[in-house]
């Protein structure tokens, strides 16, 4: 068995994971300061994604960042690479999809964040960078690690949009979820079935993981 | 060691515009919820900006709209306790003092600082802990050995008692008294309990609906409060309306009656306080006498409380008798009571 779809789904998962992580941060920290008319505007605009079709994210990235568009082309004739067909394709697409995940779940749990520990803080001298990492980050934890869970589990599961921007091409962008559906496709139900046990496997893992934490979390005392 | 505030903020339908001076002694601010006295202590933390003034703590220049200053909190070196003492639920008791000691750089010489002020507030069995594992006092005590570490210039108070149970806070208020009259510098205690600022604070400041209504010693204050709001603030009961007569002489609405006043009353006098304790039992024809029938009487552990009214009308008066013992029976109802020109406080 070929096991370059998992690699790839991780790669994919984990880098995307990654930058929405901090995106999604610093989206909802910033943008919860904004007045409330803006306000209102960016998180209709930075939640469509959750609500729209995969393939109609996919045909926006596919009008930015196509052979022929003008991002595409940018790229292209500044870098030499090539923005879809390629393996890292999928990345934006995940990004893009698992985005809305991360913002709403850390805006919500900076919204229930108890602002006087920040102006505590900041009367005794500390940076406001410090504030954020070591008091607002901490204290909002379970929010942050569910969005960051969900983000990453949407991520690995995002099928529409990459399949437009990534293709399938075996050994190169072919992820768990492009694979299933190529293999259903071709008669290959058998090895669908894996592909779909691997998957299952490596969700309920960090489904477990993301409880064992909690539950340490609890046993440490620690009340956020 | 002084604090000059003059700050104006406008929100939605308020307004806070907050004028006074503090100087060593400690100073109450008192105002019912909501009339800007938590507002205020922010403005002075650099919290909350205000839309115009200026602030200036021991002659630094904290905020100044028209010289375009205004400090970040993290420079004005103040010491701000809230009401939920906003301790870092994540870390120790030890780790939360430590962090108000950033400045110094020196880890042993830090180290140093932190236990001592472990030791001053007799926090040294509670360091390791978290601050979800502490009672309300002891969680008090850490904030202000948090806050008293980084040796602020001022210590500002938000109700600082009201978070703790009553059985808890006359005890916690006398350490706080103590630690009040041991700090070196400007202390402000905000709070709506009149009995407090009494007790704890030589000076007060009266708020009201954004607006600083009186200022002086806190005697000063209780016994000429001036308006009627802040009469209301120190526990005057009975604000009775009237019309000036003359300089020392308010003629009574309701008793149809005059009233000799020991304090000047200004013009524009609409009203008389007198406390409930401050009345007497007498015979008709004494000065200043009113002619009363009970209402109702209710009794506390150590004072009786009767609501009087005047025969055949509606106004009312307090009454409050102090018990000689537990037992004491309910005061006879006399046929008029009356309050000596002292205790008459002119307000408008």
């Amino acid at each position: 068995m070929d096991w370059y779809p998992l690699w790839n789904s991780l790669r994919i998962a984990g880098i995307s994971c990654t930058a929405v992580f901090f995106l999604g941060i610093f989206s909802a920290y910033y943008i919860a300061r904004l007045p409330r008319a803006l306000k209102g505007v960016l998180d209709v605009v930075l939640t469509l994604p959750m609500v729209l079709p995969p393939t109609v994210v996919g045909y926006f990235l596919l009008l930015l960042f196509g052979a022929k568009r003008p991002l595409g082309i940018f790229f292209m004739e500044h870098f030499g690479v090539k923005l879809v067909m390629n393996w890292y394709s999928a990345i934006f697409a995940s990004i893009v999809v698992a985005f809305p995940l991360m913002y709403r779940t850390a805006r919500g749990a900076f919204e229930s964040f108890d602002e006087t520990l920040a102006w505590s803080a900041q009367t005794l001298g500390l940076s406001n960078t410090w504030i954020f990492w070591r008091v607002r980050m901490p204290c909002c934890r379970q929010g942050i690690l569910a969005g960051t869970v969900l983000a990453f589990a949407r991520a690995l599961g995002e099928y529409g949009a990459t399949s437009m921007i990534a293709g399938y091409t075996p050994g190169k962008t072919a992820t768990i979820a492009t694979t299933v559906y190529q293999l259903w496709r071709t008669n290959d139900e058998a090895g669908a079935m894996q592909w779909v046990l691997v998957d299952i496997a490596i969700s309920a893992v960090v489904l477990l993981a993301v409880n064992l934490l909690e539950r340490r979390q609890k046993q440490g005392g620690a009340r956020a | 060691m002084s604090l000059e505030v003059n700050v104006t903020k406008r929100f939605e339908g308020f307004a806070l515009h907050a004028e006074f001076t503090a100087g060593d002694a400690a100073t109450a601010i008192l105002g019912a919820s909501g009339c800007g006295k938590s507002m205020t202590l922010r403005c002075i933390a650099g919290i909350v900006k205000p839309d115009e003034g200026r602030i200036v703590l021991d002659g630094r220049v904290l905020f100044d709209s028209a010289r375009g200053i205004d400090l970040p909190p993290q420079q004005r070196n103040v010491g701000l306790l809230f009401q939920n003492y906003a301790l870092f639920p994540n870390m120790t008791v030890e780790r939360n003092i430590l962090c108000a000691l950033k400045k110094e750089k020196d880890p042993a010489a830090r180290k140093a600082v932190c236990a001592e002020a472990l030791r001053a507030m007799r926090l040294e069995s509670l360091a390791k802990r978290l601050p979800g594992e502490l009672s309300g006092g002891q969680q008090q005590r850490a904030a202000l050995a948090r806050i008293l570490a980084g040796k602020p210039r001022i210590l500002m108070l938000d109700e600082p008692f009201s978070a703790l149970d009553s059985y808890l806070r006359e005890e916690v208020e006398g350490e706080v008294g103590s630690l009040l009259a041991g700090f070196a510098g400007t202390v402000l205690l905000v709070t709506h309990n009149r009995d407090e600022a009494y007790r704890l604070c030589r000076d007060m400041i009266v708020m009201d609906g954004g607006e600083v209504l009186r200022a002086g010693t806190t005697k000063e204050v209780f016994a000429d409060p001036r308006t009627c709001a802040a009469a209301r603030l120190t526990g005057c009961k009975n604000i009775l309306p009237c019309t000036r007569v003359d300089e020392h002489t308010v003629h009574l609405a309701g008793w149809e009656q005059d009233l000799t006043v020991a304090l000047p009353v200004p013009e524009g006098c609409c009203a008389v306080g007198i406390r409930a304790h401050d009345f007497v039992p007498c015979a008709p024809g004494t000065p200043n006498s009113l002619p009363v029938q009970s209402v109702s009487t209710s009794e506390n552990p150590f004072d009786w409380n009767l609501i009087c009214t005047v025969p055949g009308g509606e106004a009312r008066l307090w009454w409050k008798v102090s018990k000689g013992t537990l037992g004491s029976p309910p005061p006879a109802i006399p046929a008029c009571l009356s309050a000596a020109p002292e205790n008459i406080m002119p307000l408008v």
